[in-house]
């Protein structure tokens, strides 16, 4: 998390949108989290996507857990309201403040340690219960602020930076997501600005509960025992006083390929991901269908990207719970207290 | 003859109904209860049950007291034994002279019975089996046929109870009839068989008043609507599940849009206790009152959000309707076992409000006025009850609410305010009491937002790990609790009749308990002046009285004096001087326990030292 503010000044000829606002007026506070970072790539998008919607910035609440990716918030939309919360329970907190003022836009940030793990459940009865919020999920399978444990979205006999393999069976929050009722779930790439920025403009205009599983590849992987740029071994070859932790920056990785392909990413320790964009002709209105397409491609380790399933008439929470359209957060004595007649009544009633 | 002479009492005795969980006895004995106050007769009944839903032992019990006294008594004067598993427990708990009323259709060994007590048989299931067909009509009617015999044994009038069942069945004229037919069933049985009334007897009286029978999760939960909570969000555990359940009920009938039929209101069974309490402070970050009604286990759980509540500065209000602890404990009995964990709850230093009401009356009260302590505080407000206050009914004075009261919001700054020019810091001490202005999500398009965290931040919302800046927030916090000191309902304290050098503390559902007990004790010969604390931080008003006495007793309802631990720790008070006096087996305090336990304390006191009194 940062505190250094970005410079204001800009060039005056910068494009404008709808309401006259600039990229600047979405972008937050300077990153710090590592060059080459995925998740700064998501920022991107999500600046671009609100840019591109003419979003009043103020009115977006940016609410997230803890992690790398529950940083994130502070990088985008500065002039927003943000709440970085506890690990893991991003999705209670922003359902009880979309409870509180259904006018706004809520935009969930969350990691797979925070989703899949300590939030599993949290994620789980957010999406049934069917808020309205951009669930945005910055998924690289590992802890990268304790330094490199597997999450639960890790593939099984994937290696840890320190050699381990991973045993378990990863968590497919997608897969999930379509199982418990969510009404727009969409996998992406970081990388993959062209298709993650309308899947984010997408899932702010969804009424109800819109899920992202955006894959997001951690620098922090490539810094395992051989490599020269390892934490051991800059240790072992600096003579400096202090003892510090360096993290090497690389390029963002980024792709562009065409809708019904495949594509193979290396991501920077080496790894590949093989990322298949649905077809064009691809019906996203069938949850059955999107099941079933992710799971034969799964089988195939193809990793499925793009708008998986929508419901164009979802309902949201406050649907549900028959509110009032003014938001809670409003009301005053005047329309919520009963006042004392009423009372008198239920006195009498309990005589 | 019993070889006692047979207790004889009008409007001033015990009945304790030994019943088996699920067998539909609830309501009749309820339902005796409350003619009992038809009559004008104060009565104050316990529901002792256990944590099952079907075949394990249940009693009710009813302290039918002309004097209005509220506290649980001790001693049974009637036994109304119709569960066979715990007959030998039962009959043991009868008073000497006292009556046993039990089911003689199948006779019984006279070894099962005492000499010294008045045994009444009524062939129960056999008057409901000749009757009735259903297996499930003779199990509920049987219930009913008992509470008519009791009515011909104390000398009840029968048209009150038929009123209550007419009310309770209205527009269901087949199960009113049917009800009052079981009810004459067992009273002409009675009449014709039995010698009536007995020595007990309810006597029409006029000492119930106004009052109002309520319990106490119930007034909460209205305390809450009168309060402006329109959040509720809250997860299933005994005891505190009534007060949400009551919070829908009252919120169905009071807060909808008479235009749209539209909901002004939004209640979420939570997954779990965190998802609970995560959304509480969401909805009340974002400027809606919000509240959860939890139990110890539940606390427990929520104590990480608690934190971030503390140290964010977020209002929340949460009802803590304390069981018997640790663990899982007794889950439906009560205690006052939570002080400590809700005081400090949460890890690093931490400090939390906590209001302690004595009866339904204080519960809505209170309740509502958590909600501007949590906003005018911006922190979380834990409203403690119990079992005993919560999901018993109380006798109350009626509930009363000013039309004219606004709600207090608390600082909060307006887009106007920033337009002006206002600085905003969202940690800023701007006016010396410890309590900055907050923005609501969507004020203003450039100025008020804010970042808001769990981890260390300068005045102006700014992450910071300078050390200075952190202490400078956490003596900002400590400010605001000292603030807090005068906001919090302040303790109320009473004079012995008698100049004293002894005093007593005690607090929630001790307090009916205490006002009986202050009787016996000054019968035996001893006066106390006494405080009854209200809340947590205390005001400076409790470290005066406790200098003002040679020692303090104080009296509550846990193993460990957490109530003593928390006054030696926050006043700086030597612990010798504060005696504790502690029940917790899980039952209600009573005023005989305190009367023995503080009356025998002090006539220790009395005795002189034997070489003192040789020389």
């Amino acid at each position: 998390m940062t505190y250094i503010a970005k410079p204001k000044f800009h060039h005056p000829g910068l494009e404008k949108n709808a309401l006259g606002f600039i990229h600047r007026d979405y972008e937050g506070k300077i990153s710090t989290l590592c060059a080459g970072c995925g998740h700064d790539s998501i920022t991107a998008s999500i600046i671009e996507a609100c840019f591109e919607l003419s979003i009043e910035p103020h009115r977006v609440a940016k609410i997230s857990g803890i992690g790398c990716s529950s940083k994130t918030p502070d990088y985008f939309l500065g002039n927003s309201h943000g709440f970085n919360s506890v690990h893991g329970r991003m999705p209670s907190v922003l359902t009880g403040a979309n409870l509180a003022n259904r006018d706004l836009i809520y935009l969930g940030v969350s990691g797979d340690g925070d989703s899949a793990s300590i939030g599993f459940g949290q994620f789980a009865h957010s999406i049934r219960r069917g808020v309205n919020m951009a669930y945005i999920v910055e998924n690289n399978g590992v802890y990268g602020l304790t330094k490199g444990q597997f999450s639960a979205t890790a593939d099984r006999g994937s290696k840890s930076k320190k050699g381990v393999v991973n045993t378990d069976n990863a968590i497919d929050l997608v897969a999930i997501a379509l199982q418990l009722g969510a009404t727009y779930v969409a996998r992406s790439f970081s990388g993959d600005k062209s298709q993650l920025v309308p899947l984010i403009a997408g899932a702010i205009q969804h009424r109800g509960a819109a899920f992202i599983d955006v894959i997001s590849p951690c620098i922090a992987f490539n810094n395992h025992a051989g490599s020269t740029k390892s934490f051991d071994y800059v240790r072992e070859h600096n003579d400096a006083v202090n003892r510090l932790d360096v993290i090497t920056g690389r390029d963002p990785i980024t792709v562009d390929y065409a809708p019904g392909t495949v594509q193979i990413v290396e991501q920077h320790d080496g790894t590949k991901l093989a990322l298949r964009k649905i077809d064009a002709d691809y019906d996203p209105h069938d949850r059955l269908g999107a099941m079933t397409f992710l799971q034969k491609h799964a089988a195939k380790g193809q990793i499925v990207t793009g708008l998986l399933y929508v419901d164009p008439d979802a309902e949201d929470l406050h649907t549900h719970l028959n509110t009032v359209e003014a938001p809670l957060n409003r009301l005053d004595a005047d329309a919520l207290c009963p006042g004392s007649a009423a009372l008198e009544k239920i006195n009498a009633s309990l005589r | 003859m019993p070889d006692k002479k047979p207790l004889s009492s009008v409007n001033d005795f015990v009945v304790r109904f030994a019943n088996v969980n699920g067998s539909g006895s609830a309501s009749a004995n309820e339902l005796f209860a409350r003619a009992v106050l038809r009559h004008g007769v104060p009565v104050s009944p316990r529901n002792i049950f256990p944590s099952n839903i079907q075949g394990l032992p249940t009693w009710y019990e009813v302290r039918v007291t002309e004097e209005g006294h509220l506290g649980a008594r001790g001693g049974v004067d009637m036994m109304v034994a119709m569960n066979p598993q715990t007959w030998d427990k039962d009959v043991a708990g009868i008073e000497p002279g006292g009556y046993l009323f039990y089911d003689s259709t199948k006779p019984m060994p006279s070894s099962k019975f005492r000499d010294d007590i008045t045994v009444i048989g009524v062939p129960l299931t056999a008057i409901a089996n000749s009757t009735y067909t259903d297996p499930r009509q003779r199990q509920l009617f049987k219930n009913i046929i008992y509470l008519g015999a009791l009515c011909a044994l104390f000398d009840m009038d029968p048209k009150l109870i038929e009123q209550l069942i007419g009310e309770q069945y209205k527009g269901k004229e087949k199960l009113l009839s049917s009800n009052v037919h079981a009810l004459h069933l067992g009273r002409d049985w009675a009449l014709q068989n039995l010698k009536c009334p007995i020595g007990l007897r309810i006597k029409k009286a006029d000492k119930v008043g106004d009052r109002i029978f309520i319990e106490g999760n119930s007034a909460a939960a209205l305390g809450a609507v009168y309060g402006g909570a329109t959040v509720c969000a809250w997860y299933p555990i005994t005891p505190s599940s009534s007060v949400a359940e009551a919070f829908t009920s009252h919120c169905q009938k009071l807060r909808h849009d008479p235009e749209t039929g539209k909901a002004k209101y939004a209640i979420v069974q939570g997954e779990d206790e965190l998802a609970s309490i995560g959304i509480v402070i969401g909805a009340s970050w974002n400027g809606a009152r919000a509240f959860t009604a939890t139990s110890g286990p539940g606390i427990s759980l929520m104590t990480e959000f608690i934190g971030l509540s503390y140290f964010a500065e977020i209002p929340a209000v949460i009802m803590n309707i304390q069981r018997a602890g640790p663990s899982t404990g007794m889950p439906t009995r009560t205690q006052q076992c939570d002080i400590i964990a809700c005081a400090y709850a949460s890890h690093g230093d931490t400090k939390h409000v906590l209001l302690f009401p004595e009866d339904p009356a204080e519960a809505f009260e209170f309740a509502a006025a958590a909600f501007d302590l949590a906003e005018r505080l911006q922190t979380v407000i834990f409203l403690m009850l119990d079992l005993d206050i919560g999901m018993n009914h109380r006798l109350s004075r009626p509930l009363k609410w000013d039309d004219s009261r606004q709600y207090d919001r608390g600082k909060i700054m307006t887009a106007e305010m920033l337009d002006e020019g206002r600085d905003f810091g969202r940690y800023l001490d701007v006016d010396g009491d410890g309590i900055p202005y907050r923005t609501y999500p969507g004020t203003h398009p450039t100025k008020g937002s804010f970042f808001t965290r769990g981890t260390s931040r300068d005045r102006y919302a700014r992450y910071s790990e300078e050390g200075s800046v952190y202490a400078d927030n956490m003596q900002r916090l400590v400010r605001k609790f000292e603030t807090a000191q005068d906001l919090v309902p302040r303790p109320l304290q009473a004079n012995a009749a008698k100049p004293t050098k002894y005093g007593v503390i005690y607090f929630g559902s001790t307090a009916p308990a205490m006002d009986e007990a202050i009787g016996l004790l000054e019968a035996r010969g001893h006066q106390l002046d006494r405080m009854r604390i209200r809340a947590f931080p205390f005001h400076s008003s409790v470290a005066s009285f406790i200098a003002d006495h040679d020692f303090v007793y104080v009296v509550e309802q846990n193993r460990d004096g957490q109530l003593r631990q928390l006054i030696v720790n926050e006043n700086g008070i030597d612990p010798v001087r504060l005696v504790p006096i502690l029940h917790y087996d899980g039952t209600p305090i009573t005023a005989r326990f305190i009367a023995n336990a503080i009356g025998d304390h002090q006539d220790h006191l009395k005795v002189t030292p034997l070489r003192k009194a040789v020389s």
